[in-house]
């Protein structure tokens, strides 16, 4: 017979009610916030019964149009929290001078500037990214789905349970305090003995399994899947990226999880991988984590170079410029970008030798790179530049991404690095490569396809609003961050003693205020389109005199795509089909082969949150419980043979038709 | 919106059509799963790489408790490699008869794979709890921490693959040889012989290479 | 537009001169000037391309726009070679430009090579011995070891202007980066492992010195001034330390690195033999297993003191390798 207390412990591990933060009345307040919002939320789906249709439409769907959206969705979300950190950490800093300790004890503080790290890279880009290729790649190719739709749908799910565990870390127990890449041995178990780095831990393993599926998946899609005709230097750039940021995905991840998977067993198990006891070495740490986040680094931005091009030429009116040297720059990054993992710590003393390799290595990037600059800027020359806003976000960011791009290569240079490594100065560069790029990237991307996705365009008025805030206060906030390094003023702190760098954190924090107003005009313009959806209505399906498939179907996409699959002769296939003035087919339709809807995705990825946070907590039992049923299900899911269907031809009839309707009333 | 689209509305095409910009009977993309699980496999392959680098750096740091040398029995380790090299030659068998559709001698072959695997983990299974039992577990030093980490994952995913063969046996069972089915045979038969080609390696470097001085 | 220029390259100047004033652009240790220069001289060079870019894309986007007629439309335009060859070859020059620099000044400038000058056209005498700092990264304090003086100091460092310093570098239990801007650039300290940074400092005065690299709860607090003084001053300075009348044994070592915050500067007028290297190989209990296993100390290839310490490890071998490890 078990006795009480261990009965308990079986039951909850070591989760107690003292990990409940009853006594933080800043994270109390935010649960009484999200849990209002929560139930308001699920109150309005259930009272307008939209349960149903959430259920067949969306959280089962294995088609690739709408995971890409609900990807979009989750990163939009987490972008809230991830900013919401950002500007209590600017607040922290802004007053946190002298004899005052700022309004966040260091305990909070550390876990905030942990999380945004986490929450900004796995949780904000990486799902927007994924979210954008899952929704685009296949139409810009012309196929009617990913090759695996159903890994598609359960991929989406477990960065869903991830980012929730990051989550519920908010509300139960603590996350991580180590920074965003918990380097050893500051996160081992003598120094980290609370729950707070294996949320981090499970957070990014569950993800990390949704990612690396992600990207065999939309891999093999574009091997595999390309309209006939499409050879690979026929592809749009967009879907070119995507391969090589997909590439990049399969060989990257893995070490991430290998890695994270010995911390792990350090924690868990008490192995000596990064201890410092017993012949451990957290060095090995550090390299390897980093031989993964380097060219996740490139995982983030080369779909955003991808949407620029595409963005560039549409607007342009004309064909990108110098389309070999953009793929071929592409192609170079995607390989360089796994040598220079050490310019993350030159300071580590690997020898002068080592660091100029990594440093050098480090600046070659920047030749492919300023290739690409170079091109979308002779893709302008000679256009006939349209400003509509996924152009002006384009502009912006060739402005911006030089500068970071600059002082990036700065830091490069190893001498300069040990002067200027871990300081601000580090903070703005990366910020002004992530805002400036990817983030920059995604709203332009967003901007431009979201005719495709909901038919109508974004109210234009807001979204300038949005850019102009955004842009400026990107500047407000970075640019005295520069300058704060260049006095020496490292990063991760959460206490000054002098008050005469204050000023530069006050504008800094101004930056922050301007950037969440541009976050406001982002939501506002989301209701406002919403509202105004009939006069922003997009019949046609081309809304901006598009180049690329994705524009030659209408808008929303039917869910098999195209009624006939198209055939290509030259990139840039869909400009070339209207300067043939190709016809519309209108009759001779066959029936469509199309996956079913599975909730098999949905069940796996929730057991795959319990399984975590029981692994967290300790409660065994669960944990068991957990995995056999997780088991069970994968096991049971392969038992299911029928998993496609035949639309027919009289269905994809009816559904063109209206289209053609459509387009004769709006001649 | 832009001049450009109208085009695209019926009745208004200027140019004769020179060519054919789509498919008018159906149009289907070759399957990718054998790609994609090969994909998958490389990218196991960098997660068994990240633990021969890290065995590689950590394989001699022995923090005064057993070396490689003291712990590694050579003979032992020789009868499982056996056993694992066995089971890969007899799913090729397997394969021969899945290919001319002969079903019963399939599945002998895959329960013959099956139980040549599940002596393997026995044997290692049985090395794991010696070495425990002689304080040369996992703890004790960041030697055989690389150690158990790198085996310990070449025989989870073993074990997977037994789990795995289970699975399919049933399936057949259930099925037939039908296509999918096929398809599958053919991702655990590359699965179980990437498992053998890894094996390859833990041997050569770790046992081979541990057991000299 | 020109207004808003004009008014941007204000911001811009005013912007350069208050960075002009910054400890890392006024430093004053030698490594550090160097540094400086390196960092003007890489952007300097860069500028050559980045301004000619932000320039043409503000131009191509303005004088191209929709809106204006009269600009050339050259709707196919997608190719030119020799823009091309350009485009790849004007970044390629300045990164083998850059990249030259960065390998002589990597090696000129690597924190482990002795000082060859101790500023602009003064060699270093051939007389003086570089002074011997060792520092000990504790939660959440620097001790400061001085071996030759036989002191030790917490959250205090002080060195005589224009004498070479050694400093050699490991921490107690989490990874920190030892950093003194004014002085030189940082490098980590990380237990069980020694890094190395020789320096110089040219001008006396107080410069602060901290932790760059986040090492958990007390890590804000977790700075130091350090004093350039004057070679008297310097002995005076010794001297105090030394009329403190601390002890650092190794049980006061141990009550020390306890973890705690915001430490106040605290003097030891003698300092137990052989702590530091205790410290660094882990053998501050004989019995601790790890302590004998440190067979490659200093993560940099050219590091001295491997040989040192690997003879220091060998009674700790010897102390140790009959005790079993309970765990």
């Amino acid at each position: 017979m078990l006795s009480h207390p261990d009965l308990a412990k079986l039951i909850f591990g070591r989760l107690t009610l003292e990990a409940l933060p009853l006594h933080v009345p800043i994270v109390m307040w935010t649960f009484v916030v999200v849990a209002l919002g929560a139930i308001a939320l699920l109150g309005a789906v259930t009272y307008y019964k939209l349960w149903g249709y959430l259920w067949h439409e969306w959280f089962t769907s294995i088609d690739h149009k709408k995971i890409g959206i609900m990807y979009m969705i989750l990163g939009f979300v987490m972008l809230l929290r991830g900013f919401s950190d950002a500007i209590m950490m600017r607040g922290q800093q802004a007053v946190s001078f002298g004899a005052s300790q700022g309004y966040l004890p260091p305990e909070h503080y550390d876990q905030i500037f942990t999380a945004h790290g986490v929450i900004m890279i796995f949780f904000v880009a990486m799902p927007m990214v994924t979210g954008l290729m899952n929704f685009v790649m296949p139409l810009q190719i012309g196929a009617r789905d990913v090759a695996f739709p159903f890994l598609n749908n359960f991929s989406f799910w477990m960065t869903v349970a991830g980012a929730m565990l990051v989550m519920t870390s908010l509300f139960v127990g603590e996350f991580a305090r180590t920074g965003w890449l918990a380097y050893p041995p500051l996160s081992d178990i003598m120094s980290s003995p609370d729950a707070g780095v294996d949320y981090y831990i499970w957070a990014l393993q569950i993800a990390g399994v949704g990612t690396l599926l992600s990207g065999i998946n939309l891999l093999v899609t574009i091997v595999k899947m390309r309209a006939p005709g499409m050879t690979l230097m026929k592809m749009p750039v967009f879907t070119w990226t995507a391969l090589c940021t997909n590439v990049l995905i399969v060989a990257a991840f893995p070490v991430l999880t290998a890695v994270l998977a010995m911390l792990a067993l350090d924690r868990y198990a008490g192995t000596n991988f990064f201890t410092t006891e017993l012949g451990g070495n957290a060095m090995m740490y550090v390299n390897l984590i980093w031989i993964w986040g380097h060219p996740e680094v490139y995982i983030l931005i080369l779909p955003a170079f991808g949407i620029f091009s595409e963005v560039t030429a549409t607007f342009s009116r004309k064909p990108l410029f110098g389309y070999a040297s953009m793929v071929y720059a592409t192609v170079v990054i995607t390989v360089l970008s796994y040598l220079v993992w050490l310019h993350h710590f030159f300071t580590m003393g690997s020898g002068a030798s080592v660091n100029s390799f990594f440093g050098i290595t480090t600046m070659i990037i920047s030749i492919p790179t300023g290739a690409k600059i170079f091109n979308w800027l002779f893709t302008m020359y000679r256009g006939r530049v349209e400003f509509e806003l996924p152009m002006m976000w384009t502009v912006a960011f060739m402005v911006t991404f030089v500068i970071g791009g600059m002082t990036g290569v700065l830091l490069a240079v190893p001498p300069a690095d040990f002067s200027l490594h871990n300081s601000l100065f580090l903070i703005a560069h990366f910020h002004n490569v992530i805002i400036g790029g990817v983030l920059f990237g995604l709203f332009a991307g967003i901007t431009y396809w979201f005719p495709k996705a909901f038919g109508f365009r974004l109210d234009p008025f807001w979204g300038k609003c949005s850019f102009w805030l955004w842009v400026s206060g990107f500047y407000f906030a970075f640019m005295p961050l520069y300058m704060l390094g260049l006095m020496g003023v490292t990063r991760r702190l959460s206490h000054f003693e002098d008050s005469s760098l204050q000023i530069w954190f006050l504008i800094a924090a101004f930056g922050a205020f301007l950037i969440a107003l541009g976050i406001a005009c982002n939501i506002i313009q989301f209701v406002v389109s919403f509202k105004n959806r009939e006069a922003l209505r997009d019949v046609t399906g081309d809304p901006w005199g598009g180049r690329t498939l994705e524009w030659s179907t209408s808008s929303p996409p039917p869910k098999y795509n195209f009624a006939f699959t198209p055939r290509i002769h030259d990139h840039d296939a869909w400009w070339m089909m209207k300067k043939y003035h190709w016809q519309r087919p209108l009759s001779g339709y066959l029936p469509i082969h199309m996956p079913h809807n599975t909730g098999a995705g949905f069940f796996m990825a929730v057991l795959s949150f319990v399984l975590g946070f029981a692994m967290i907590w300790y409660m065994w039992l669960l944990a068991i419980v957990a995995f056999v049923a997780l088991l069970v299900v994968a096991i049971g899911h392969t038992f299911n043979y029928d998993r496609e269907y035949y639309i027919p031809a009289d269905e994809v009839g009816r559904i063109e038709q209206s289209r053609t309707d459509l387009l004769a009333s709006h001649v | 919106m832009s001049d450009m689209t109208t085009s695209m509305t019926p009745g208004s095409g200027g140019r004769t059509e020179q060519l054919l910009f789509h498919e008018s009977t159906d149009h289907h993309p070759a399957n990718g799963t054998l790609l994609g699980f090969w994909v998958y496999l490389m990218s196991d392959c960098l997660i068994f790489a990240c633990l021969f680098a890290a065995y590689g750096v950590l394989g001699r740091e022995y923090a005064g408790g057993p070396t490689a040398q003291e712990v590694l029995e050579l003979p032992a380790v020789a009868v499982n490699t056996t056993l694992l090299l066995l089971s890969s030659i007899t799913y090729g068998f397997a394969v021969l008869a899945m290919q001319r559709n002969r079903q019963n001698p399939m599945l002998v072959w895959l329960v013959i794979t099956g139980l040549l695997g599940a002596g393997f983990i026995t044997l290692e299974l049985r090395e794991f709890a010696h070495l425990i039992s002689i304080g040369a577990g996992p703890q004790r030093s960041a030697f055989l921490s690389s150690f158990f980490t790198l085996v310990g994952t070449h025989g989870l995913h073993v074990t997977c693959g037994l789990i795995w063969m289970v699975v399919l046996i049933t399936q057949v069972l259930k099925k037939g040889l039908i296509t999918a089915n096929k398809r599958r045979l053919l991702c655990l038969s590359m699965f179980w012989h990437f498992l053998d080609v890894v094996w390859v390696g833990v041997f050569s470097f770790v046992y081979l290479m541990g057991v000299l001085p | 537009m020109p207004m808003k220029l004009l008014r941007g390259l204000l911001v811009c100047v005013v912007f350069l001169l208050a960075g002009c004033q910054t400890v890392l652009m006024a430093p004053s240790g030698d490594l550090a000037v160097q540094q400086r220069d390196l960092i003007i001289t890489s952007t300097l060079l860069m500028l050559l391309i980045i301004v000619p870019v932000i320039v043409l894309t503000l131009f191509f986007a303005w004088h191209f726009r929709a809106s204006n007629k009269k600009a050339h439309y050259d709707p196919e335009w997608d190719h030119s070679t020799i823009l091309e060859l350009l485009i790849w070859a004007a970044p390629l020059l300045i990164i083998i430009a850059l990249g030259a620099i960065t390998w002589v000044s990597t090696h000129k400038l690597d924190p482990y090579r002795q000082l060859e000058r101790i500023a602009a056209n003064r060699p270093v005498p051939a007389d003086v011995r570089p002074l011997q700092i060792n520092v000990v990264a504790l939660d959440w304090k620097w001790l400061f070891i001085y071996p030759e003086q036989g002191i030790a100091t917490v959250n205090e460092l002080a060195a005589p202007v224009d004498r070479p310093i050694q400093f050699k570098i490991t921490a107690s239990t989490v990874m920190n980066s030892f950093f003194i801007p004014a002085l030189a650039g940082q490098i980590y300290a990380m237990p069980g492992m020694e890094t190395q940074l020789q320096a110089v400092i040219n001008a006396p005065g107080e410069f602060q010195g901290f932790s760059a690299n986040y090492s958990g709860q007390g890590f804000s607090g977790m700075h130091f001034l350090f004093h350039g003084v004057t070679e008297q001053g310097f002995a005076q300075w010794v001297q105090k330390a030394k009329a403190s009348g601390g002890d650092l044994n190794r049980d006061a070592y141990v009550k020390l690195a306890a973890p705690s915050e915001n430490d106040p500067v605290t003097y030891y007028a003698t300092v137990a033999p052989g702590l530091y290297r205790a410290i660094l190989t882990r053998c501050l209990d004989p019995e601790n297993p790890s302590c004998m296993t440190r067979m490659d100390l200093s993560p940099h290839d050219s590091g001295d003191s491997g040989a040192m310490l690997r003879s220091g490890q060998a009674n700790g071998m010897a102390a140790s390798a009959t005790h079993p490890h309970s765990d």
